[in-house]
């Protein structure tokens, strides 16, 4: 599969929330306007570009079944692969850590805009949800899995973008009452999630 | 052990205080899996017995977790527990465990999950702790079979696998709505409960 196409796929057609519904809690509580939305949706898209890449090394080097075999031949039949989930959510927390600190100390204004989101970010499903799919398509080089993690991130942003711009609109219209917030919330997203499956099926 | 109080903790999550439809947290990971019941109830009990169990050690330990790193310590619980629940499933019911694929995993990051130690595991004692996660498991559950129970109605004409629809409403002309069984028809379904409810609430 040519990398460009792992983009594209990992954009539109594998989007993670129309597809998966990966990261549906912060995105229904933190779209009710636009700006946060893109703030919270740059921190998805810069985290994802970082962990998905090192739980792919992770994974390659260190867990999958026979792994192991490059520090000595006595682990060549050694599986790992239960520890995955633990182990990647633990890089997950600590990269987010680490960012948050990196950002804190280097550029005070972009950790004031996506700082109070970072933390958040630890337990987003979307996160956690894309290494583990990396994970099952096995991809050939650490730069597809770079690309695979930052397609997601990006498909992510465009979802969340998406649903925050439609609910600064809608907050004019005239909703059933009891279908107000979060229930028009669910619906718009399933329309929209019909709308992006107009992309299935294309091939780059 | 089974006063008012504790009954109260038990039934509370499951219709009042439902953490999908009222509370909004946990639909992450839960409506990739309602395109069918099978998995949907796989999916419910595992979610129950992580949340009951992380619920119950959370509380135990409540008192000795510093609590500046007590999400890490929560995380590590929560994922040791979802592997062992991983393994029971690949070694007993391998067919949906390979339907779940990756959202067993997500469990980790449930928001029920978490949502539940940090609000009440940290508070409170054992047993309730470990009656508040059956009934939030319970309560989760249950939205996700009624989703997976239309879903698969709809979506296939079956139910657990079993055909429902009889082959003569096929011979007039019924056809099984393949939308049913896309994604996004989870979440207009969804929608449609969380109406439904707030209606019959007021």
């Amino acid at each position: 599969m040519g990398t460009f196409n792992i983009f594209i796929q990992s954009v539109f057609i594998d989007n993670m929330i129309f597809a998966y519904f990966l990261g549906m809690c912060s995105y229904l509580a933190v779209s009710k306007n636009v700006k946060t939305a893109i703030g919270l949706g740059l921190a998805v898209v810069f985290v994802l570009t970082i962990t998905v890449p090192i739980n792919y090394l992770l994974d390659k080097y260190v867990l999958s079944a026979g792994a192991l075999a490059w520090i000595s031949p006595v682990f060549a039949n050694m599986d790992l692969e239960f520890l995955s989930l633990i182990l990647f959510i633990a890089i997950i927390a600590a990269m987010v850590q680490v960012v948050e600190m990196v950002i804190e100390k280097y550029s005070p204004a972009l950790y004031a805009s996506l700082g109070i989101f970072l933390p958040l970010i630890a337990v987003n499903c979307a996160i956690l949800g894309c290494s583990l799919f990396m994970q099952e398509k096995d991809f050939g080089t650490v730069f597809q899995s770079i690309v695979y993690g930052f397609g997601s991130g990006i498909g992510w942003l465009i979802a969340i973008a998406g649903i925050a711009a439609i609910r600064e609109k809608i907050r004019y219209s005239k909703i059933p009452k009891p279908l107000e917030g979060t229930g028009i919330s669910f619906i718009i997203t399933g329309l929209m999630g019909i709308a992006f499956m107009a992309f299935l099926g294309i091939k780059l | 052990m089974t006063n008012n109080k504790n009954i109260q903790i038990l039934l509370r999550p499951i219709s009042e205080a439902n953490p999908v439809t009222v509370l909004i947290l946990g639909i992450c990971s839960a409506l990739a899996v309602t395109a069918k019941l099978k998995p949907a109830f796989v999916m419910a009990v595992s979610v129950t017995v992580v949340t009951a169990l992380s619920n119950l050690i959370i509380s135990l330990l409540r008192k000795g977790i510093p609590p500046k790193i007590r999400i890490i310590v929560q995380l590590v619980i929560v994922a040791s527990l979802v592997i062992l629940v991983d393994q029971v499933l690949k070694a007993f019911v391998y067919d949906v465990s390979k339907q779940l694929s990756v959202f067993v995993g997500l469990i980790i990051t449930n928001c029920i999950v978490m949502g539940r130690l940090e609000a009440f595991a940290m508070a409170n004692g054992p047993w309730e702790s470990f009656l508040d996660g059956i009934g939030n498991g319970l309560g989760y559950g249950l939205i996700l079979i009624i989703v997976a129970f239309f879903r698969e109605l709809l979506g296939s004409g079956t139910l657990w696998g079993y055909q429902i629809i009889p082959q003569k409403l096929y011979d007039i002309g019924y056809m099984n709505n393949g939308l049913m069984i896309l994604p996004p028809m989870a979440l207009i379904i969804v929608g449609i409960i969380i109406w439904v409810k707030k209606t019959s609430v007021k």
